[in-house]
């Protein structure tokens, strides 16, 4: 298993080690993954997300290329804003779910840990005939990510830049305790907050502080758990989960991210889904009776089964259990009656709306 | 992983149950290395009243934020009495694992002999130190 640079610190603090994606990393930490939760949705939390991949997209076709090969409109942004974004296979599955920064000279991609290799591969196959350059620069780069809503007052206190005119979905390369970084703000949580890009040699010393600095305002570290949970009652979306390279987007309700306007991998294939309108739709469901629905459960109505579970956990926020997964298009729509079944036993849910939890940016 | 809460004045399962016995009755709970590796407990099924149960069989679930895991019986018997706590307040099971018993049985005839086969507080602090 790969180790980020704060491994040992991981280890020193209690962290419970697991392995995710070929990295070995904290699923907790001693306080325990719902109050981690609680932590980020109150306070501040930390969380080491290095196993990420970076990768740096230079070049005089760089606009041209990456306007190609994702689904947003790249031409709508502004120097150092952010996005979230697609990669599509032709037929319209997934390749990827991404983070788009635009630099001075260059482009910021941020990839699914899971999934670097397969997305350096299938990008670099597509920059064929584009002058561009691709370099993977995630070894160089330590990935971590404060979020919450003391974000802010805590990292302030570390930088002379004003962190209050940094809008979300915006970045800037800062000091951050007298190390060049790039800070986007941005996050999987639903809360206000920022990924720090620092370079790797620097990231013990700055975990370090950033802990020190804002533990009085009751910043914790996050491991994985905490983690899945709060994107969970966000219903932001996990690769392996509620997308996959047999998902489209638009059964994922993620038609939000697609620019129709441009030409983009997987465009006409996409057309042929929404015309026809998809089959499958991800839905976000409450349990009706007291049960934890897993990834992987079938869901069933009246007795047949028509789908599964794709994540599902008791909401530590909500206080109440929940799940996401896909069912017919038909059978859809919020209120509908379904059944999980939890380890042969059927289980009533309802349908309900998304998100389970409504994200407060700044 | 080591330094588990032990509680002397009861018997343990390999499985991490505990049990005593009170005035002729079983109650049954998990211990702390349990409550430890299942993370957050966020739900828990309890046997029905009157319920049979087995000695080294699944007599309830406890679901925690990492997987849903079986309570294995120590004693077999028939469920007397369950702790409705635990449905309103399933975090007792991390907070106070001795406490928070699950279930309760009247135990059958082969009680003692199904005792005898459950390690007392010393051999299990030794157990669940080394690791399972």
């Amino acid at each position: 298993m790969l180790r980020t640079p704060l491994y040992d610190r991981h280890v020193a603090m209690g962290g419970r080690m697991v392995e995710f994606a070929g990295w070995e990393l904290p699923v907790q930490y001693p306080a325990g993954p719902t109050a981690e939760h609680h932590a980020v949705r109150t306070a501040a939390g930390l969380f080491d997300i290095d196993h990420m991949g970076q990768f740096e997209l230079r070049g005089p076709d760089a606009d041209l290329f990456l306007q190609l090969i994702q689904v947003w409109d790249i031409e709508k942004m502004a120097p150092y804003e952010a996005h979230y974004s697609l990669l599509l296979y032709d037929d319209g599955t997934v390749v990827d779910d991404i983070f788009l920064y635009r630099l001075p000279e260059r482009w910021f991609i941020a990839v699914n840990a899971g999934n670097r290799q397969k997305d350096l591969a299938w990008l670099q196959a597509n920059t064929l005939g584009f002058d561009v350059s691709l370099i993977d620069v995630s070894d160089d780069v330590c990935m971590l990510a404060l979020q919450g809503p003391k974000a802010e007052t805590i990292l302030q206190r570390l930088t002379t830049t004003d962190l209050s005119q940094i809008a979300t979905r915006t970045s800037a390369e800062v000091e951050l305790a007298g190390i060049s970084a790039l800070i986007g703000r941005t996050g999987y949580t639903g809360e206000d907050g920022f990924e720090l890009y620092l370079p790797a040699t620097a990231a013990i010393d700055f975990w370090d502080k950033l802990l020190a600095t804002g533990k009085d305002d009751g910043l914790l570290a996050c491991g994985l758990a905490a983690r899945d949970s709060l994107r969970f009652e966000a219903c932001m979306p996990l690769y392996g989960h509620e997308i996959d390279a047999q998902t489209s987007p638009l059964e994922a309700r993620l038609g939000w991210t697609i620019s129709w306007d441009k030409n983009f991998f997987g465009r006409e294939a996409l057309l042929k889904v929404k015309m026809e309108k998809p089959p499958r739709l991800l839905i976000g469901f409450e349990m009706l009776e007291k049960a934890v629905a897993r990834e992987h459960y079938a869901i069933a109505i009246n007795g047949q089964v028509v789908g599964h579970v794709t994540s599902g956990m008791k909401s530590p926020t909500l206080d109440k259990f929940l799940g996401l997964g896909y069912v017919p298009a038909a059978t859809s729509a919020i209120g509908t009656e379904i059944e999980i079944l939890v380890r042969g036993q059927p289980k009533k849910a309802k349908i309900v709306k998304r998100p389970f939890y409504q994200s407060r940016y700044k | 992983m080591a330094n588990y809460k032990i509680d002397n004045n009861v018997k343990y399962a390999k499985t991490h149950e505990w049990v005593r016995i009170e005035d002729g009755i079983a109650i049954v709970g998990v211990s702390d290395a349990a409550q430890d590796m299942l993370s957050d407990v966020v739900f828990v099924e309890l046997p029905a009243i009157g319920a049979t149960v087995q000695a080294g069989e699944p007599a309830a679930t406890v679901e925690s934020v990492k997987a849903a895991e079986e309570v294995i019986a120590p004693i077999s018997g028939t469920v007397v009495e369950i702790n409705e706590a635990l449905i309103d307040a399933p975090e007792l099971v991390n907070e106070r694992p001795y406490e928070a018993w699950f279930f309760k049985v009247q135990p059958d005839d082969a009680l003692d002999k199904e005792l005898a086969n459950l390690m007392d507080a010393a051999a299990y602090a030794e157990f669940a130190s080394s690791g399972e």
